[in-house]
């Protein structure tokens, strides 16, 4: 047997991580520009403070000079910026901030105001929900009111949410979900406390949750999780999607409606059955699931 | 302190005109200062059932924008004191309206009156979402059928996020008519019950008025059908819920026509 002898070395390992930053992309005229970003901070002050910022610069063209004198004018404002995206290599030297590329859009957001909102405006938020170019779509936020037209200045940005929800990724509706709205949570669970009407749509990257009737549409597991599930106290629904498998009602058995039910993928099918029953008959569904 | 209050359903022909006109007129019995207002910018109808089509000559657009005093637009029903209706336009359109023009119409309105009841055009468009826009308290009518129901339950997500009310934080109060309410019919199961209704669409109750054919009778005559029977099922409907909303609790009933021998008999074989 050998007892290592080395002295003990930290290892020297990289790890990658990804994190949400919020992407500002200016528009020409530059001052022009300015003026909306500080009637935006007049709305909401403090917005960018503690946020990662990156600075998209495709398709604005500006001199080594010009970008230069941004950032100082952002910095009067107390926004620093940790990246810079869409400009040549070259343009950028040590004195500015490092240069991105390969970053992923999650979708056009609704930023919320920084005062918080009440959370009764949370199931109206996405009532108008824009989607950019980006296939994926776009993140709700508790509180995101769709009438304001406060996308101005970050056009195409993304945001986190809110520090406090980052580590708990759920998103809780405490309202009925109307018909015409969706809720929308591309980083966790839904959890509705009302209903959900018919022609309602719940979206989530997790599982749903619904204490009320789940009439309209659940879409669990968007990203192709296919250990998410759809749980509701009376079932109703429209359609039930789990990581791409979906049914209709006409393909579900109608036994099934108005009772309390789960919805779960196992092999390559989407299972529907009545939490009654599971209770009831909890060996056999384990075993099939 | 007015309170505005905005009749709205998104569906159509369930019953907004008149149940602003029969709340209105019930509210200014009451002894209220009440005005009834017409959206329906293009396809004015509340003129017609308050009888005043022939007195019209300016509407809520010139108010809107400006064009004469809204005294000018005004007009007094001839048979309750308190009662007035500004009418909507027959030949503009909605875009005719502007947002800053409704405001101070209603504005105006709201330093006049107890009571400004906007009487919202069908759909989810402009000329509804004006009509909410600057309401207290919603009216969402409805009847016990799922298509009704399902654009109300759409009509109230835009009533939590389109209206002043809910762009500055507070919560918009909105109460439930259910019209054209049939017993015979709900009791054989052709149509929604009560409880699936408020069920589906959880927020209170204001009313439930029973299908009657007064209701066409007394638009026909051209009068709110709590004018134009007092004593008929449905003004008694209507009534209660103008008690309701000025804050009286009254027992949720619903009213019955007289029964005579023939509908007595109609109804047994029927059910």
């Amino acid at each position: 047997m050998t007892i290592a002898t080395r002295p003990p070395r930290h290892s020297f390992r990289f790890r990658g991580r990804n994190f949400l930053a919020l992407v500002l992309r200016p528009a020409l005229p530059i001052s022009g520009w300015l003026g909306e970003l500080d009637d935006w901070l007049n709305r909401s002050p403090g917005f960018f403070t503690g946020k990662p910022l990156i600075l998209d610069l495709a398709g604005v063209g500006l001199e080594r000079a010009d970008i230069v004198g941004l950032i100082g004018e952002l910095k009067t404002r107390t926004i620093r910026i940790m990246g810079i995206e869409g400009v040549e290599a070259s343009v950028l030297d040590d004195t500015l901030p490092p240069l991105l590329t390969g970053g992923r859009t999650l979708g056009a957001v609704e930023v919320a105001e920084a005062v918080s909102p009440p959370p009764a405006a949370a199931a109206a938020a996405s009532d108008q929900v824009s989607t950019s170019d980006s296939t994926l779509p776009p993140v709700t936020i508790p509180g995101t009111e769709s009438n304001r037209p406060n996308k101005a200045p970050t056009a195409s940005a993304i945001t986190p949410l809110p520090a406090q929800a980052r580590q708990v990724a759920s998103l809780l509706i405490e309202t009925p979900v109307r018909s015409g709205q969706a809720v929308i949570n591309t980083d966790g669970d839904v959890i509705v406390l009302g209903s959900v009407a018919s022609g309602a749509e719940i979206i989530a990257a997790g599982s749903i949750h619904v204490y009320g009737t789940l009439r309209g549409r659940a879409l669990a597991g968007v990203y192709g999780s296919e250990t998410a599930r759809v749980f509701c106290r009376r079932f109703e629904a429209e359609l039930i999607a789990i990581g791409g498998h979906f049914k209709v009602t006409e393909e579900i058995d109608p036994q099934l409606r108005q009772k309390p039910v789960q919805a779960w993928v196992t092999g390559d099918e989407l299972k529907i059955a009545s939490l009654e029953q599971t209770d009831k008959e909890t060996a056999t569904w384990r075993k099939s699931s | 302190m007015a309170e505005v209050l905005v009749v709205t359903s998104g569906k159509g022909g369930v019953g907004k005109t008149t149940s602003t006109a029969a709340l209105g007129a019930a509210l200014a019995q009451a002894g209220q200062n009440v005005v009834v207002v017409d959206f329906d910018v293009g396809l004015r109808n509340l003129d017609l059932v308050m009888g005043a089509e022939r007195r019209v000559v300016y509407d809520l657009i010139n108010v809107a924008n400006g064009d004469v005093k809204l005294q000018q637009a005004l007009i007094r029903d001839k048979r309750i004191d308190t009662l007035y209706l500004l009418a909507a336009s027959q030949t503009r359109d909605k875009d005719a309206l502007s947002e800053e023009g409704v405001r101070r119409c209603i504005n105006e309105l709201r330093a006049r009156f107890d009571w400004v009841i906007c009487d919202s055009p069908a759909g989810i468009e402009r000329g509804a979402q004006l009509a909410m826009r600057f309401a207290d308290l919603a009216v969402v009518v409805s009847n016990p059928e799922v298509s009704s129901v399902r654009d109300s339950d759409r009509i109230i997500g835009l009533l939590d996020s389109k209206t002043m009310k809910a762009a500055s934080g507070e919560r918009m109060e909105k109460l439930l008519l259910l019209t054209r309410y049939d017993k015979i019919r709900a009791g054989r199961g052709d149509m929604l019950s009560i409880d699936d209704v408020l069920e589906i669409l959880s927020i209170p109750l204001l009313g439930i008025i029973p299908e009657s054919e007064e209701v066409l009778r007394a638009s026909n005559l051209g009068a709110p059908v709590t004018i134009a029977n007092a004593q008929s099922a449905p003004a008694r409907a209507y009534m209660d819920a103008a008690k309701r909303l000025q804050g009286e609790s009254v027992p949720m009933t619903i009213p019955s026509g007289r029964q005579t021998l023939l509908t007595r008999l109609f109804g047994r074989r029927a059910a």
